[in-house]
Formats: C-alpha cells, structure tokens, sequence
C-alpha cells in the first residue's frame, strides 16, 4: 500500500537500509595512532563515523560503503584497509 | 443594449473612459461592460475601447462593430481612420475640435476639448472632458454618476478636476443646443 | 454584506485569493503576466492582506515556490498565463503528483510562435494531462466564485489536488463588468484554515515529500493520482451547491451548464467566454423560433463524460468550439473528447478565436448552419482569413 504522493510519514526510514554489506573492502581506524584531527569524520560522505562517549572516533560499520575516502585522507595513516571476508 | 466605441491614441485614456462610462451606467441601475480593442497598445498609435450598456446582464463578448455612438478624442485621428465605420444610421459622433462644425455623414456633436483640458487640469488629456461631453450629448447616462466614477478612478485633487473638467463640457454641450 | 463592484476578471480572481486568505504568493511579474498578481502585490503592500508575495526570477520557479509554501501547509496561489504556464509544466506535475492544493489563475493566452499575447486556450490544453483539475469560467463573476470553490475543492480530504481556474485573456481579463463580491469574514468561515493531515512542515513531526517513486510503488502513486482527480467530480458538484445554498450563486451542476437544451437538435459545446456570446446568439435565435442548445463544459478537467452523453442524449447535431488545435490532428482537445464519448452520433468540430480572433455571434449562426448539414466528423477554421 502506497501512501498518498508517496509520503514517507516516518522519520529515518533509510536507516533500515543497512549499506554496510556493500562494501569490499573495510576500513580499520586504530584509535592509539589517531590525532583526532577530524578529517575522516569530515569527508567520510555516509556519515558513518562518529566520536564515541571516550572521545575515540568509531566507524559504524552498519552502513559505511567501503569508499576508503577516510584512509585516503587520515594524514598520519591511522587508518588502513583490508579486504572484507564474505 | 447600447454600444460605444471610443477612438483615441495611445496614452490618451480610451480605455480608462470606456470603463469610467461602464461605471457610470453601472451607478445608474444598468449592467454594462467596459473594455480595451484587443490589439497592439503603442503610445501616441491609433486605438479603440468600448462600452456595452443594457438594462439586463450583458452576456455578448464579441468586440463592437456597429456602434450606436462613437467618442473621438482627437481629430487628428479622422484623416488616419474611418472613425464611422459601422455606426449604426441614427448614431452619434462626439468630436474633440476646435472647428465648429463637422459633417461626417451622422449626427455630429463638435468640443474643443483639449482646450477645456488644458484650461482644467493643465494638460492635454481629454479622456474625462470628452465623456463630459459625450453624456452632455447624448444622456445615455446621468452626469452625477459620471462625477462619482471620476472620483473613484482618481484620487483626491485629480478626480477633482477631472470631475470638473467633465461637467464644464457637459454644460458647453447642453448651452449650444 | 456582499457588494457589487465593476472590475475586471484579473481584478475579480485577485480579490478572490484576498477572500480566500491566501498566506503565500509567488509570482513572476513580466508580460504575459496579468494585473492579478499586481493587485495582490497591492493587498499585501497596503496590509489588506496578511501573506508572503514571493518575487521570483521566473514562472518555473513561481510554480516551484509554491510548491514548497503548500508542502508546508499553507493556503498557496499564484496566477500566469501562456508561455508562463508553459515555463511552469515541469513543476506543474510535481505540484499535482506531490498532492498539493495549490490554486492558480491562468487567463488563456496563445502560444509563440509567432508571438502573440492574444486570447485562445492552447496554453491550458497543453496542461490538459497534468493532474490538475481545469475550471473555465464565462465571466468575471464566475472567475471570482470559482477561485474561492477552487480552495474548497483543492483543499478537500478527498481531493487534494491543485485547481487551475482559467479566464480568457482580454475577453475577462481586460472587460469590466459587474461583480458581486462576497462579504470577506463570510468567505473565510465557509473555507477554513487549511490544515493539511497529508502534507505539511512541522520538526516534531519530520515527513518526506516527493521521494524517489520506484518502479515497485510510482504506478500505484498514479493509479492514486487518477483516482482522486476521477473522484473530484462529486466534490465539485457539491461544493457549487453548497456555494449556492451561502452566496446564491451556481454554474450548471459544477462540471457542465445545459442552455436551452430542452428540444434543441443543434447543440453547441465550448468553454469560457464564448459561451456567453452563444448564448445571446441562442436567445436571438429563439426569438426567430428557432431552437439551439449549448452544453457549457465547467470542468474540462476531471471530463464530465457522464454529463456530455446524458446531456447530449437528444441532440442531432453536436458542434464542438475548440480555441485550440492539436496540430496533426486537424481537431481541437474539447472535440477530440467528446467525439470520443459520444457514439453513433454526429460530432463536427470548430476551431475558432486563436491568438484573439475575435467570434462574432456571425460566426457563431455559420458554425450553427454548417453543423446541421455537415457529415459527422467534419472539421471546420471559422473566420479564417483567404
């Protein structure tokens, strides 16, 4: 049942869709490296890295893609890549 | 149902005295229709707008082609149109002129128009003179009712004189007969 | 307590949206535009009238505004005419597919090329399949009433659907002429606030408006489009009897007017203001003893098809105005759709008054004659020059 125009009448419904299972390759952020400059938390175009309670940054893995923008731009290489195992 | 036609020029106000008119019929108790020939509006060009006056509701959409009377502003204009064309036999022609008298073939009524205009409000626009002299013509419509569309259209002092402006041409038409 | 006034039809829908308390206006304010907006433009200037008027940069985005002011929830309308409802046709189906109630006031004008800034309805028709219900009125008191009923059908639960009320360029929009204008707080107190349940802003509350309709689900969303528009009809007709009942005053049954259709086995059908026209030619020609009937189509849009075959049921001679023409069909739209509702019956079409060829009632009394010894399915240029 479609609703009317279409609506969608709740709020944050592409969160269901969890893109995490697209990716290939997983990015992997080591949190003792990491300067906290922000930058993957700013390009990463999903929004899928966030600043735990800790004040470490985490990846949801939920939903990241796999684009590996983060460690391209991690400039003190705290993040790095490896090939998803499906 | 009477039909007018009024000739002019661009800028000179045809429209706005075909619709003070219809206004006019329309405070006497009547249904009328005011409206613009339906053309190219160029300033100072050759142009036409008419007014429709009935005791019932005008339902007719057509533009006029055999007017009952005809208003021309200018007679600069007699030599560039056939400011006739279509009257009907027993029409009326009301002419802005400083001639005296004019034979176009119907019923002519002649005013000096701009003269009035110039003497009234300073400028040459004689859209409300010659519906002053038009009613004073022909009472197709009373000329209180005239003064009050007047004053409705423009405000304050300009309504004013275009009011008196119309009337004066009322009374030169009414002193000659 | 209503009061008459001597205005023109642009004037007429102007204060119309006033009544109709209108909270938001976009316009583009350029030739081939109308006075409409201008006067509104005034309203709101002068504190008559409490709402947003909205400069835009161009008809697309006059339309494209109110698109968003109404997905807000609130009462929208704009006004345009010919190459600007054609500059609007892309938002024009957002506007109708997002279930939006906007009401607009379109004076039918032509279309270039070549430029032409007269009076026909090509400009309309060529918005015929957008979603948006088509009203077509005679005259300048119609174009005041139907702007108000426009809001009331717009706006109903059932409907939800964006009104286009068109008047004929010059003809109404130009011509003053008596207009009875309803009393203001009475207006508003038939129409309400509007206070969407399907389509609004509120951040307590966040909705998605015009998402991606993917091939599982944008059908339906049409089928639904469709449905509504078909289920207008009724809500038309009941809104000019409600309208009738509080100000006295009704076109037809909403959708179609019958004129002197009782024995008449020559009917005419058109739209707008050369009905008028029609009819003073029936009225003369009754007087001749002859009878003629028109059938007015109101509501182009959602067709009245029950109401043409009812009404038309006795009629011999059918002869449709069309003041346009889809070219490469050598017909006009209005005679394209009855020809196709009515059977075993003689149907001619007529294209008159394009780019503000004026229809004398002459023209009408030929189309009148040629009808009744024409074949069926004959198309006939009226007025046309050798």
């Amino acid at each position: 049942m479609v609703t009317i125009a279409a609506i969608i009448y709740e709020p944050g419904s592409t969160n269901k869709n969890k893109t995490g299972s697209w990716r290939t390759f997983r990015p992997i952020l080591d949190n003792k490296k990491c300067i906290k400059c922000e930058n993957c938390y700013i390009f990463c175009p999903e929004g899928t890295i966030y600043e735990d309670k800790n004040g470490d940054f985490k990846i949801n893995y939920d939903y990241c893609k796999g684009c590996l923008i983060c460690v391209n731009e991690c400039p003190v290489n705290a993040l790095t890549s490896t090939r998803e195992e499906k | 149902m009477i039909e007018i036609r009024f000739h002019g020029r661009g800028g000179q106000g045809a429209v706005t005295a075909a619709q003070i008119l219809a206004t006019s019929a329309f405070y006497d108790g009547k249904y009328s229709q005011g409206f613009p020939f339906f053309g190219v509006e160029r300033r100072g060009a050759p142009v036409m707008a008419f007014t429709r006056i009935d005791d019932k509701k005008i339902i007719l959409r057509s533009q006029i082609y055999n007017p009952d009377y005809v208003v021309v502003q200018d007679a600069g204009l007699l030599s560039a149109v056939n400011v006739v064309e279509g009257l009907k036999k027993d029409g009326t022609v009301v002419v802005n002129t400083t001639e005296e008298d004019m034979d176009l073939g119907f019923k002519t009524y002649t005013i000096d128009a701009t003269g009035i205009a110039l003497d009234i409000l300073g400028v040459p626009i004689v859209n409300t003179t010659m519906l002053g002299a038009f009613i004073g013509a022909t009472d197709i419509v009373s000329i209180d009712s005239v003064k009050k569309a007047i004053l409705n259209t423009f405000k304050g002092k300009l309504g004013e004189k275009n009011a008196k402006a119309a009337e004066v041409a009322y009374n030169t038409i009414k002193n000659k007969e | 307590m209503e009061k008459i006034d001597i205005i023109t039809g642009t004037t007429a829908a102007a204060m119309a949206a006033k009544l109709s308390n209108v909270e938001v206006i976009a316009a583009y304010p350029i030739t081939p535009q109308s006075h409409c907006v201008e006067a509104l433009a005034k309203y709101v200037a002068d504190g008559e009238l409490d709402a947003e008027f909205v400069k835009v940069e161009s008809e697309h985005s006059a339309m494209a505004t109110c698109i968003g002011a109404s997905a807000t929830g609130v009462r929208t309308f704009t006004a345009t005419a010919s190459q600007g409802l054609a500059l609007m046709h892309e938002m024009l189906y957002i506007a109708s597919g997002m279930r939006l109630p906007i009401v607009m006031l379109n004076t039918n004008r032509a279309l270039s090329a070549p430029i032409n800034i007269w009076c026909d309805q090509q400009d309309s028709i060529a918005e015929r399949d957008s979603g948006w219900i088509q009203i077509y009125a005679e005259d300048n008191q119609e174009t005041l009433d139907s702007v108000v009923q426009a809001f009331k059908i717009a706006e109903d639960e059932e409907v939800l659907l964006p009104v286009m009320v068109n008047i004929d360029g010059f003809i109404l929009t130009h011509t003053v002429e008596p207009v009875a204008i309803p009393d203001e707080e009475k207006v508003r107190e038939y129409l309400g606030i509007y206070e969407p349940k399907h389509a609004y802003l509120d951040p307590d509350r966040p909705i998605t408006q015009g998402p991606v309709g993917v091939p599982e689900c944008y059908m339906e969303t049409r089928k639904d489009l469709n449905d509504a528009i078909e289920g207008s009809r009724e809500v038309i007709k009941r809104v000019n009897e409600e309208y009738y009942k509080l100000f006295n005053r009704k076109y037809g049954n909403g959708l179609v007017e019958g004129y002197n259709l009782e024995d008449a086995d020559t009917v005419l059908v058109a739209m707008g203001s050369v009905c008028g026209t029609i009819k003073y030619v029936i009225n003369e020609l009754k007087e001749k003893g002859k009878n003629v009937g028109l059938l007015r189509i109101r509501t182009y849009r959602p067709f009245p098809k029950e109401d043409v075959v009812e009404m038309l049921k006795d009629a011999n001679n059918v002869a449709v105005l069309d003041k346009n023409i889809s070219l490469g069909f050598n017909m006009g739209a209005l005679g394209i759709d009855v020809s196709s509702v009515l059977k075993n019956k003689k149907v001619c079409n007529y294209i008159v008054g394009l780019g503000g060829r004026d229809i004398t009632p002459q023209d009408i009394e030929e189309i009148i004659s040629h009808v009744e010894g024409a074949k069926d399915g004959e198309t006939k240029w009226i007025n046309l020059k050798e």
